[in-house]
Formats: structure tokens, C-alpha cells, sequence
């Protein structure tokens, strides 16, 4: 019973990461139909981020979280821009394509700049983790989730209760009519790359102090991304939260009481029964944002 | 013109072993060779109905591991207490099991996700990857785990009268691989443009028109996955042999971009395409390994890609063709083909 309770507190502190990753791909996917094979890039990229910050520049822990999370704005603007915009129209193949290549670049240029050696950052907190009774939980892990927490809502408030996000939805229900209502579609878009790569580079910047930070940490985190996803239902921001947690919730059962070896395997196997008996996801109705 | 330029290509190719003697060269030549097959048969998917598999990599890997257990033997125990031993075969024997197990993947996949089109097919892929990838890395009684598969014997033919040839040399395996290649090429060419292949391309271009006039596009889209899956094994399995190792790296993402890089690059959907854009792809780390460490190469790989999808979307054989104005067909210039995308 102890046990299991450990596994679920893991699981809700995994899960908070999770569903950060899935709300910044299926807000991608959902608004700008691209299957971003590059959001596990930026993910890393927000981990470096901090490591370069905190580590390399010195900066206080906190204040380096939150320029990771605004360079991995900067750097979605910028992917958005440079590569989706002249190709906007494309089918969703091209532009997977084209995410594939930036995926490559990223990765490859992480390795080059950072070296096959991972890196880890130290934080504030104390060593001793927390314990209550029989569990007990690191200082970090508990930030990290609330963080974590505290970012989802931000989305959700940015989603459902700014101008922006009702922008955004009305792009996602019909982008011709939000056009026509004078809704900015490319700067709509831009804003959209550039929010979804910013909760991805915060998932990043908070799980790399939590493990060691390496290139290719990347490839597993957009895959993981993409189970969310299809968990929760393509476009769905609730779906993709409460996807995070089942993810996570799988990946330590499947860990704990089967083998870890196939901790990374339950995603996949997730997403293959979820596509075979419910393709539209767990929670989706039909595909929706917001 | 049509029918000598293949001829022609294959018996050039077929003389470089008589001039080529650098062993360096040569194994470049095998290895992209291996890499042009699984391209090829990823293009009978990708060119010709259309679908981006990013599950290919999991068909070259079992073709690899299933040819080079079923000529190592194996003695694996099952849940429930069932021991499975397995006594050493010959190797061409694991060539044709490598074949008919990677087919039968490759139906049970195709069966499966076919279900879905679009974003949702290439995810589904790409978890039956590494679900697979998962599996060789894990069950280390089968397959060594990361330890890798050594000591792998090299693919030999008994003929009639002549006994036994085996392929260890890199021009034997030169050749061999040149003929895969071959008969990879004249197998896709028959199928492609058989009723079944026009059946394919009518899919590709509009689902939903194809259904309209009856044809059965689960059926059709199976089978190009089973003799795509199938070629895929069977390239997996020259690998196997003729590298002798194998460890669950193969079933690593970036070797399905590869092959994804060659036929795009090359052109989808033409003959010609996977081997050229192969032939590039596979000689670019040779150019560029003098003066670029492997990440630079494959920052170079990424970048070329984005710019090929940008300024050749169509590849570079239907670019020359046009340029020579012997394009198979004409092409209607900016037809929108409205797909099944992301209707799940």
C-alpha cells in the first residue's frame, strides 16, 4: 500500500510535466494542423537553457526558469517564421517533413554545443527530501509540480479568458470565418508556435534539474508528447492534461509492477490501443481547442 | 529510353568492384546499397499510396534479427515455463524467414493502423517502432539486449553441383546486394504498374473518389505494407550478415528518417527516386566525414532535407525528368488533393 502510494505521488508529479508537454503539442496540432516532430527539441532546448543561465552565467535558479521559458518563446516565433510560414498551406505530410529536418538540425546542434556528456544543475532546495509518515518526496519534485500546476492554469486562463485565446479558438473552429472577423491568422499562428514551444521549454527547464540533461532526451520527450496527445484527443487542452496523468500513472505502474525496462513502452502501447478502439482520444468528443 | 536507362545504370554499377579497390569505398557502396532496398520499399508506401510510415525501421530490424537468430539459434524461456530452443539453421533459410516474418509484420501493422489516416497513422507507426525497439533492448535472453547479436554468419547459396558459396567478401556481398536491388526494382516496377499499383496511386491521389468506384483501399494499402514490409526484412536481414553484429540501435528513429531523406530527396513515388536520393545520401557522410564530425552531418542531412522539401518538393528525378522534358505523365500543375487526412 505504501508503495503504491509512492508510485502515485511520482505518478502526479510526472504527470504535471506530461500534461505540459501535451498542452503545447496539441495546441500546435489543433490550431495549425502541423505535427511539430521538433516540440522534444525545444523541451531540451529549455533544459540547456537553464543549465547555460543558471550554471554557466550564475543567475538565480528561479529567474533562469523563467528566461528559459521566455527564450523558448523566442525561439518558436522564430521556427514558426523562418520555416512554417512560407510553407503555410502545405499538406500536413510537407510540414511534417519539414519539422523532421528542424528536429535533426536541433538535435545534432545540442550535441555539437554541448558535448555527449550530460549536464546537471544544481538547485536551491535542500537535499533531504520531505518526508510525511512513510512517504517521502524531494523539495525539487514538489516545486516542480506546483510549477508545473501553476503553468496549466496560465494556459487555461490564456485559452479561455484573453482576447488572444478566444482569437485562437476561433481560428481552431473556422479559420476563414476568424479571418473574415478580422482576426490576424499568421500572427495568431505565430503566437500559437511560439506559446506551445514555451510550455515545452518549461517542461524542459523543470524536469532537467529533476534528471541530468542530455541531446537526446529529446526524442523520447516529443514521443511522449504525442501519446499525451492522442490520449487526451487531438486539439483537446483538458484531454492533454488529464492524458499527462494517465500517461504517467501507466508509465509507473508499468514500472513498478511489471518491468523497467518497458517503462517508456506503456506510452506507446497506450497510444496504439487508444488509436485502435477510440481514435478521436479519450476525452474528445470530436476534435476540439480549448 | 524508358527501358535501357535501368540496364544501363546496373551494368555500371555492376563494374565497380572490377575498378573500385579501396575497401573503404566499397563497404560505403554496400551499405548504401542495403539502405537504397529499405528505401525503395518505403517508397511503395510514401510514393505510391501515399502514407508516411515512420514504422520502417521496425521491419528492416526484424528482418535483421530474425535472419540472424535463425542462423544462431536461440533458447529462450516463455511465460508460463515454455522453453523455445532453436538449433542453428542455415543462413539462406534465415534470409526467407527474415522475408516471410517481416511480411507477416508488416499485415498485422498495416491491418492495424490503416484504421487511421493522416497524423494519426504516422503516430501509430512510430510507436509500433519503438514499442519493437523496446522489446530487442529488453528481452535480453532473445537478444543479447545491448550486448548485441555477434558472431553473425555471413548469407551463403548452396547451388546444385557447385557447393557452397558463402558472401564474405565486400565485392561477393557487392554483387548480392546489387542483385536485391535488382530484383527489388523489377518486383516494385510490376506491382506499380499493374492494376494493383494504379489501384495504389488512385488512393494517393483521392481516397475518397477511389472508394467511390469500388476499390478497396484496406486491401490495397495491406498489401503495399506486406511486400514493402517484406523487401524492408530482407534488407534488414543483408545487414545483419553482412555487418555480423546487431544490437537494437538499428531500430533507432534516425535510420527511418534516413530512408524517409532518400526517397523524398530522390523523388517519391518514381522507380528511379530512393535510388538516387540513396545514392546521394548514402555518399554525402563518405564527401563529408573529412572535414564534419557526425553531428555536422547530420545537421548538414536536416538542412538539406528543409531545403529539398522547400525548393524540390517533388524530388529530384521528376525535376530532371521535367528538365528533359520525358516525364511518365503529365502532372496537373497545383492540384489540390483533398485526402482522408486526419479523419480518423
Amino acid at each position: 500500500m505504501t508503495e503504491y502510494l509512492q508510485h502515485m505521488i511520482n505518478m502526479l508529479i510526472l504527470g504535471s510535466t506530461y500534461a505540459l508537454l501535451g498542452i503545447g503539442l496539441t495546441l500546435i496540432f489543433g490550431i495549425m494542423r502541423i505535427v511539430n516532430f521538433a516540440h522534444g527539441e525545444l523541451y531540451v532546448f529549455g533544459a540547456y537553457f537553464v543549465y547555460f543561465v543558471a550554471v554557466l552565467l550564475g543567475f538565480n535558479f528561479f529567474l533562469s526558469l523563467l528566461f528559459a521559458i521566455l527564450a523558448g518563446c523566442l525561439l518558436g516565433a522564430l521556427i514558426e517564421v523562418a520555416l512554417l510560414r512560407p510553407m503555410r498551406g502545405a499538406d500536413i505530410d510537407t510540414t511534417m517533413l519539414i519539422m523532421i529536418g528542424a528536429m535533426i538540425v536541433m538535435q545534432n546542434t545540442e550535441q555539437y554545443v554541448w558535448g555527449g556528456v550530460a549536464k546537471s544543475v544544481s538547485t536551491p532546495f535542500p537535499e533531504t527530501p520531505l518526508v510525511i509518515g512513510d512517504f517521502s518526496v524531494s523539495w525539487l519534485r514538489l516545486f516542480v509540480f506546483f510549477a508545473a500546476l501553476a503553468l496549466i492554469a496560465a494556459a487555461y486562463f490564456l485559452i479561455n479568458r484573453t482576447k488572444l485565446g478566444k482569437a485562437m479558438r476561433a481560428t481552431f473552429q473556422d479559420r476563414d470565418t476568424a479571418a473574415l472577423m478580422g482576426v490576424n491568422i499568421q500572427a495568431i499562428y505565430m503566437a500559437t508556435f511560439a506559446i506551445g514551444s514555451s510550455l515545452a521549454a518549461a517542461a524542459g527547464a523543470l524536469l532537467g534539474p529533476v534528471y541530468v540533461i542530455s541531446p537526446q532526451m529529446g526524442n523520447i520527450a516529443s514521443l511522449k508528447a504525442f501519446a499525451v496527445v492522442i490520449l487526451g484527443g487531438l486539439g483537446s487542452i483538458g484531454g492533454a492534461t488529464i492524458g499527462g496523468f494517465i500517461l504517467a500513472f501507466a508509465e509507473e505502474m508499468g514500472a513498478g509492477y511489471v518491468s523497467s525496462g518497458y517503462r517508456d513502452a506503456m506510452g506507446f502501447l497506450l497510444i496504439i490501443a487508444v488509436l485502435l478502439f477510440k481514435p478521436t482520444g479519450l476525452f474528445a468528443r470530436s476534435e476540439r481547442v480549448g | 529510353m524508358k527501358r535501357l536507362l535501368p540496364c544501363i545504370a546496373l551494368l555500371a554499377l555492376a563494374s565497380v568492384p572490377m575498378w573500385l579497390k579501396d575497401p573503404y569505398l566499397l563497404n560505403a557502396f554496400v551499405t548504401t546499397g542495403i539502405f537504397i532496398i529499405a528505401a525503395m520499399s518505403l517508397n511503395l508506401l510514401l510514393g505510391y499510396t501515399g502514407q508516411l510510415s515512420l514504422a520502417h525501421v521496425a521491419f528492416f530490424g526484424i528482418g535483421a534479427y530474425t535472419s540472424a537468430l535463425v542462423a544462431l539459434g536461440f533458447d529462450v524461456e516463455l511465460v508460463g515455463g515454455i522453453r523455445v530452443v532453436h538449433e542453428p539453421w542455415p543462413v539462406w533459410l534465415g534470409f526467407v524467414i527474415a522475408i516471410l516474418v517481416s511480411g507477416v509484420c508488416g499485415y498485422i501493422v498495416g491491418k492495424l493502423s490503416f484504421r487511421v489516416r493522416g497524423a494519426y497513422f504516422v503516430i501509430v507507426t512510430i510507436s509500433f517502432a519503438e514499442v519493437v525497439r523496446l522489446v530487442a533492448l529488453n528481452w535480453v535472453e532473445l537478444t543479447q539486449g545491448p550486448l548485441a547479436l555477434t558472431s553473425i554468419p555471413p548469407l551463403t547459396l548452396g547451388l546444385p553441383g557447385l557447393g557452397y558459396f558463402d558472401f564474405f567478401s565486400k565485392q561477393s556481398n557487392f554483387y548480392l546486394v546489387l542483385g536485391v536491388v535488382a530484383l527489388s526494382y523489377v518486383i516494385i516496377n510490376r506491382l506499380v504498374n499493374s492494376r494493383i499499383g494504379r489501384a495504389m496511386v488512385a488512393l494517393k491521389e483521392n481516397e475518397w473518389l477511389a472508394v467511390s468506384v469500388g476499390i478497396d483501399v484496406t486491401r490495397y494499402l495491406v498489401l503495399a505494407a506486406v511486400v514493402s514490409a517484406a523487401i524492408a526484412g530482407a534488407a534488414g536481414s543483408l545487414y545483419a550478415h553482412y555487418l555480423k553484429i546487431i544490437d537494437p540501435d538499428v531500430f533507432l528513429f534516425l535510420y527511418t528518417v534516413t530512408m524517409v531523406i532518400m526517397v523524398i530527396t530522390g523523388g517519391k513515388g518514381t522507380l528511379a527516386g530512393p535510388i538516387v536520393g540513396g545514392l546521394i545520401f548514402g555518399f554525402i557522410p563518405v564527401v563529408a566525414r573529412s572535414f564534419a564530425s557526425p553531428e555536422l552531418q547530420w545537421i548538414l542531412y536536416g538542412l538539406f532535407m528543409i531545403l529539398i522539401v522547400f525548393l524540390l518538393p517533388q524530388g529530384i528525378v521528376p525535376a530532371i525528368e521535367k528538365w528533359f522534358g520525358v516525364g511518365e505523365e503529365p502532372r496537373e500543375p497545383g492540384a489540390t488533393k483533398p485526402k482522408l487526412q486526419d479523419v480518423p
